[in-house]
């Protein structure tokens, strides 16, 4: 269980966290998501004590990561950054780690072969390829068995069967009770990964709800028709706040009405319809629809300091 | 590359440790021992220790003959004896300072620190391991350095010295402690600039500017100024013969541990203040 309560961090004048506050629960994979530079990787610095919080306050499993006997054993984490030596072998850094903590060697042996590094794990990392290192970061993650396994960005690098591999085994870490936090900029991988959404956008959060609540919540009212009478349909539902958009073969996109709402005004009219389509937006549409607001008015603030 | 295993259940760890000290000191053995820049610089440090002196001693040797009495004067069996010392400390410097300002130019210092989020423990071990490899490194070489030299001067009555000559054991085996305190000086350096051309260039500004940039000052500030110097007290501790204007070997000692803990402080401190 990850909590974060106020959470703010500033580098200088800039604000990259700002009043964070979620929970992350266990038995759960849990999408961490918002545009590059929202702050993800920095709230995830703060969690693990890398960095100090300006303000606020986050704890793992109840205590500050720092205060933790065995922090490997209560976090697993995968950083967006390199952290690897570049000159050390991937067994040499596994293995120290795993020393800190009295983890034996087969251990570390154990992960190099869940991940399939065996053949290189004696090679220098810093020839070791982008998904090779992704690779090593989640061996590494996973090495003290911990209880929260959090992931910044897993599937950068990995081809469509790492990736694949990856979703997996986060979700039958889930399943097993323990608490996975994965961030990602793209909301497709989310879909298929997570269980619960905590969105952020320019360090603020801007949603922390189940992924098909996020969908729901951020799907615009739009409909579309056909019917053989589609102007006199468009003048039927003109009105404030409702605009349309050429469809498909002939059809009509009607945007700021539920689907009721076009069907009885039709009806009322005496107008056939051939078709009356509800859109659900796609998850990549409801992100953007989220987050839109927050980069408009960053645009904004630009504009105003140009 | 090997495919990655289907079976994407994590085993479970059957033991369960906590973070000890004993246990960081291992992971930095292990990090220390595991980077080629370590071999290469060990390995030069050790060489150089060893093949300065010899050099010196061969030219020495081949040239007494046509040596005025004032050079030969000059010439003193421990100064041959210990000539690599002061080559040798640049070679176990920059290992020091990259034992650290490597884990920061790759990242791995994130690794490192999630790991042991406390950070103390990891400096105190770095130190401790490095203090420890570069004595047991450095001493076998002067020991060589000095009976190898003796060896090769025994043609010059003038020039040889015995090892249980009142303080000459002492400096043989201070050349080896000088050479550790560098090198713990370093890494000190290494931890406060996080950076390995800055850490470098301040050690160099330290142990090399430094000092001959004190004869532009009036000869008796230099006089007071100069033998607080780093590098000047610590060289006391394997000076035989106590020079004007200089500390007493036991001072000297002192004063370089002192420099040698105040810059430990600072790296401590800012350790646990800064972001990683």
């Amino acid at each position: 269980m990850i909590e974060a309560r106020g959470l703010t961090k500033d580098y200088g004048k800039k604000r990259a966290v700002d009043g964070l506050s979620f929970t992350v629960q266990p038995g759960v994979v849990t999408g961490f998501l918002g545009p590059n530079g929202s702050g993800k990787s920095t709230t995830m610095r703060l969690i693990l004590g890398l960095d100090a919080p300006t303000d606020g306050d986050v704890t793992v499993n109840g205590r500050h990561y720092r205060e933790h006997a065995a922090p490997l054993h209560e976090v697993g984490a995968l950083l967006e950054a390199r952290s690897v030596h570049t000159g050390r072998s991937a067994y040499n850094h596994l293995f120290a780690l795993a020393q800190t903590h009295g983890i034996p060697k087969r251990r570390v042996l154990e992960l190099i072969d869940l991940v399939g590094l065996h053949e290189v794990a004696r090679k220098r990392s810093g020839q070791f390829s982008l998904g090779m290192g992704q690779r090593l970061g989640i061996a590494q993650a996973l090495l003290g068995d911990p209880k929260t396994v959090m992931l910044d960005e897993p599937g950068n690098g990995l081809d469509p069967e790492g990736i694949h591999w990856v979703r997996n085994l986060l979700k039958g870490l889930a399943a097993e009770g323990r608490t996975v936090f994965v961030s990602s900029h793209l909301m497709s991988e989310m879909a298929l990964t997570a269980d619960h959404l905590i969105v952020i956008g320019r360090g603020k959060l801007i949603a922390d709800t189940s992924v098909d609540d996020f969908v729901s919540r951020a799907s615009q009212k739009v409909v579309v028709v056909r019917s053989p009478e589609l102007e006199r349909l468009r003048t039927e539902l003109r009105g404030p706040g409702i605009t349309f958009a050429d469809a498909e073969r002939g059809a009509l996109e009607v945007h700021g009405l539920t689907a009721e709402q076009v069907g009885d005004a039709a009806a009322g009219a005496g107008i056939t319809l051939h078709e009356l389509t509800p859109q659900q937006a796609s998850l990549e549409e409801a992100f953007m629809n989220l987050t839109q607001d927050e980069l408009e008015f960053a645009a904004e603030i630009e504009e105003a300091a140009a | 590359m090997s495919a990655i295993s289907p079976n994407v259940r994590l085993p479970r760890l059957d033991v369960t440790g906590r973070v000890a000290f004993h246990r960081v000191l291992l992971s930095e053995w292990t990090k220390l021992r595991s980077v080629r820049s370590t071999k290469w610089s060990l390995g030069a440090g050790f060489l150089l220790t060893i093949a300065f002196p010899v050099i010196f001693a061969f030219a020495t040797r081949s040239h007494w003959g046509s040596m005025s009495p004032s050079d030969r004067a000059g010439r003193h069996p421990l100064d041959i004896a210990l000539a690599g010392v002061n080559v040798a400390q640049l070679a176990i410097a920059v290992l020091g300072v990259l034992l650290i300002s490597a884990e920061y130019s790759t990242g791995s210092i994130r690794s490192t620190f999630t790991a042991v989020p406390k950070r103390l423990p990891v400096l105190w071990a770095k130190l401790l391991d490095y203090a420890v490899v570069s004595f047991a490194l450095v001493l076998p070489a002067v020991l060589v350095s000095f009976f190898a030299t003796q060896a090769i001067l025994t043609s010059i009555p003038q020039l040889q010295i015995s090892f249980s000559q009142p303080g000459v054991a002492r400096a043989v085996i201070c050349g080896a402690v000088y050479v550790m305190l560098v090198g713990i000086f370093a890494l000190a350096i290494g931890a406060i600039v996080r950076n390995t051309a800055g850490g470098i260039a301040a050690f160099a500004a330290i142990f090399f500017v430094l000092p001959p940039l004190m004869f532009t000052l009036p000869t008796s500030w230099n006089n007071a100024i100069s033998q607080y110097l780093p590098s000047e007290a610590g060289r006391q501790i394997f000076a035989l013969d106590h020079a004007p204007h200089t500390l007493t070997p036991l001072t000297g000692g002192l004063v370089f541990a002192a420099y040698c803990g105040a810059a430990i402080l600072i790296a401590a401190v800012l350790l646990v203040l800064r972001d990683v």
